[in-house]
């Protein structure tokens, strides 16, 4: 069999994952496009495992053993990942990968920085312009 | 040293005649099979992150879950092939399953099961499957698989070389997997219900399973 077969075939089922997770709003749908993207570099390494075994008498098996263990922590990442996605739901009602912007930056935000952040640099260039804040002070720093 | 170069030189060219007799257009029965399935993976993936049933979704994963243990199986890979029907099929699929259904998904069409980013997500899929068929397929156009000497993927090999080199690995992900499963009891486990006597107007940030909101219904 030639190896382009596998490679090829591997090569757009990670495309389809790539698609569904930037496109896919359901958090669990993200996930399923995660499980496409694992099996993609799954059949890559079975396929260029099989290869280098019979072409270069390879008794290692690296390959087989990294598909295991990638099938494993993936099984891991999907209890982990429901985990926070049935708790993200229990919190806020949605399981929207759109919806949740909590920590997103809106413009509205940046105004708000940018007049804090001014008026703290206009405060500093005060302290900075009168350091002493009574006569009293001023004459212990003079002593 | 020359005897060697020769030797070297005339197997070289052996393989060489070898290859250029395995073209594309004259596919051995295991190639056909072969691309038989693999059509129908990349339809069942396609369908995946496609339908607008979140349902279907998990159902045409598992075709193509299906569809990538018998890859492995037209390998060799038997054993790699049925832990994938047991793992993938079998566990991570009803995992998905259970989550959609936890989280009220409709059943039937939903409207906006993808955002609106769409266009984009298509562009980047697009480049990314062109550059790497193409750095493949350039790559490995005559590299051939020669799957008819001994089983390189039976329970066997795999289980001798699984425990004789790679025994750390495995250990290491079974700790890894124990960590993975308490994390997971931790994360769900609902802190209110261990305290019924704590008052119901608590602070928001305790998590303690409040009923949805009105938007949680969707």
């Amino acid at each position: 069999m030639h190896l382009a077969y596998p490679a090829v075939l591997s090569a757009l089922l990670f495309a389809i994952g790539v698609y569904g997770l930037l496109a896919r709003r359901n958090a669990i749908l993200v996930l399923m496009s995660v499980e496409l993207m694992l099996n993609a570099v799954n059949l890559n390494l079975v396929a260029f495992d099989v290869w280098l075994s019979t072409t270069l008498r390879d008794t290692l098996h690296g390959g087989q053993a990294l598909t295991l263990f990638t099938i494993a922590l993936a099984a891991a990442e999907i209890g982990i990942g429901l985990a926070i996605v049935l708790l993200v739901y229990r919190n806020r009602g949605s399981s929207d990968v759109d919806r949740l912007r909590d920590t997103a930056e809106t413009e509205a935000d940046d105004d708000a920085e940018a007049r804090a952040a001014e008026a703290a640099l206009a405060a500093d260039e005060a302290r900075v312009a009168t350091p002493y804040d009574s006569p009293a002070e001023k004459a212990e720093a003079a002593r | 040293m020359t005897a060697l170069t020769t030797a070297a030189l005339a197997t070289a060219a052996r393989s060489a005649d070898a290859v250029q007799h395995r073209g594309f257009l004259s596919p051995t029965g295991v190639e056909i099979v072969f691309l038989l399935v693999g059509l129908v993976t990349v339809g069942a993936a396609v369908l995946t992150v496609t339908t607008r049933q979140l349902v279907h979704a998990a159902l045409w994963l598992v075709v193509a879950l299906g569809g990538i243990a018998v890859e492995y199986l037209l390998l060799t890979a038997e054993f790699i092939a049925w832990v994938q029907v047991l793992i993938y099929v079998g566990s991570v699929v009803v995992l998905l399953l259970f989550g959609l259904m936890l989280t009220r998904a409709p059943i039937g069409r939903s409207p906006d099961t993808d955002s609106g980013n769409r266009p984009v997500a298509l562009a980047v899929a697009l480049a990314t499957a062109a550059t790497l068929v193409w750095v493949v397929v350039d790559a490995f156009r005559t590299t051939w698989i020669d799957l008819d000497q001994a089983v390189q993927g039976s329970t066997e090999v795999t289980g001798a070389a699984l425990f004789s080199s790679w025994v750390l690995p495995f250990e290491a992900l079974s700790v890894l997997l124990l960590a993975a499963l308490v994390g997971a009891i931790v994360l769900s486990r609902r802190t209110g219900d261990e305290d019924p006597g704590a008052p119901a107007s608590g602070a928001p940030a305790s998590g303690d399973g409040a009923t949805p909101g009105p938007e949680g219904t969707r």
